[in-house]
């Protein structure tokens, strides 16, 4: 598993790799949204928890049909179903991987860029602690919508359909932690929510997703 | 050398997608023996590899091995461009627990490529990475489907002696081919006789008997 991840994180960061795509995303929503919104700090900053966390999951989405398609279409899928690692592992070491190169980075760059959107200081923790704890459900849930649509070709627009439901409450708590953070509130009953969805994610979802890829690879 | 084994298969139906394509393979293979299957385009000979091994279970029958038995090679290379020789070969030697892939380079005569990357190179040396793979997962039964397209003549002398040698040390190969491997007594298996009754006709190319 160790030896696919750093397949992967070195796939994702050579040339035609995933990385970026998502943190160039997200850097670029951040910077058009307050030449958008027009120069109204207030406003701004009451709506930027919405906006990172909306930005956060967008640049997540945008990269989520890479996770299987290219090695199914190589036929290295088909290999690794045969090798000893079981596809559970296969799933969730993908999801890993996924998050290390869109998660990790966007929970990384959130507070410079929540600085952008004029998001109040106080609310920078919950911010950060909760894409911390959210983005790792994102990537699995995500993984999961990927092995689902894996044979297909331009499976992209099934996943955004598959996953925008099951994104949501992640989205609610994650934006609602920061803004009770932002208002002085206690944070920690979204936050605690928002680590409850990505445990039961982690814990549950490579299961489907692997149940996925052997119906796929049929 | 393995202790010798014999794996067979009895009555063996299997499907591609949602069609019975094969019912009714037996066939028995012992150590050091290959069994090259034959049949015209579309007869099952995917279809049947896949099935022994274990990315479509069977629909009746029995399979007297399981799927980590065998060491499957498909149409697809199953390379990744960006990656060199060396590190997808130790990918795959990690991947299937093996220490080391200093045998896999030399029988395929692979080191002059270890540092090069996967899309410099021609087709039929990236076949050779990837049949390369076989040896790395230290399986006792090769599955392999045309393992020889791409190949250039002198590749395939090099792969048949690869197989031999898997052969020798106790292994097992099950090979659809169309070409001949020169392998000392490897047995043939046609699969056209066992195509599902229900899918006979509705190849015209195989009904009228064209190949």
């Amino acid at each position: 598993m160790i030896a696919l991840l750093r397949r992967d994180l070195a796939l994702s960061i050579r040339a035609g790799g995933g990385f970026g795509l998502g943190l160039a995303f997200f850097l670029i929503l951040c910077v058009l949204v307050p030449f958008g919104v027009g120069p109204m700090p207030a406003l701004l900053a009451s709506i930027a928890p919405g906006i990172l966390w909306v930005g956060a999951l967008l640049a997540a989405l945008l990269s989520l049909d890479r996770i299987f398609q290219l090695d199914f279409e190589d036929g290295t899928l088909e290999v690794l179903a045969t090798a000893p690692l079981p596809l559970e592992g296969v799933a969730l070491t993908k999801a890993l991987a996924h998050w290390i190169t869109t998660g990790l980075p966007l929970t990384m760059v959130a507070a410079p860029l929540g600085l952008l959107l004029n998001l109040p200081v106080e609310a920078v923790p919950a911010l950060v602690l909760g894409l911390a704890l959210g983005t790792p459900a994102l990537s699995v849930i995500g993984a999961f919508a990927a092995a689902l649509t894996v044979g297909l070709k331009r499976g992209g627009l099934l996943i955004s359909l598959l996953v925008l439901p099951l994104y949501m409450p992640t989205l609610l708590y994650g934006a609602d932690a920061a803004r009770r953070g932002a208002s002085g509130l206690d944070p920690s009953t979204p936050l605690l929510l928002l680590a409850g969805i990505s445990a039961a994610s982690v814990a549950l979802i490579p299961f489907a997703a692997a149940a996925a890829l052997r119906m796929n690879l049929r | 050398m393995r202790k010798p084994m014999e794996f067979s298969v009895e009555d063996v139906a299997c499907r591609r997608g949602e069609l019975t394509v094969l019912s009714g393979v037996a066939f028995t293979v012992r150590s050091g023996q290959a069994l090259v299957l034959r049949g015209p385009n579309g007869s099952g000979k995917t279809t049947l590899l896949r099935c022994l091994a274990g990315l479509t279970p069977p629909v009746a029958g029995h399979i007297g091995f399981t799927a980590d038995q065998v060491a499957y090679t498909g149409h697809a290379d199953a390379l990744k461009a960006q990656l060199t020789v060396a590190e997808t070969l130790r990918f795959w030697a990690q991947v299937f627990g093996v220490p080391e892939i200093d045998q896999a380079v030399t029988q395929f005569a692979l080191t002059p490529l270890l540092g090069r990357r996967i899309d410099t190179l021609s087709a039929g040396q990236r076949r050779r990475v990837s049949l390369a793979r076989l040896l790395l997962s230290g399986r006792p039964i090769w599955a392999l489907d045309e393992p020889t397209v791409s190949l250039d003549t002198d590749a395939v002398i090099q792969f048949a002696a690869a197989v031999t040698a898997h052969l020798d040390s106790g292994g097992a190969a099950i090979i659809a081919t169309h070409i001949d491997l020169g392998l000392a007594g490897a047995r043939t298996l046609d699969v056209t006789p066992f195509r599902a009754q229900a899918d006979q006709t509705d190849d015209p190319f195989l009904s009228e008997g064209t190949l």
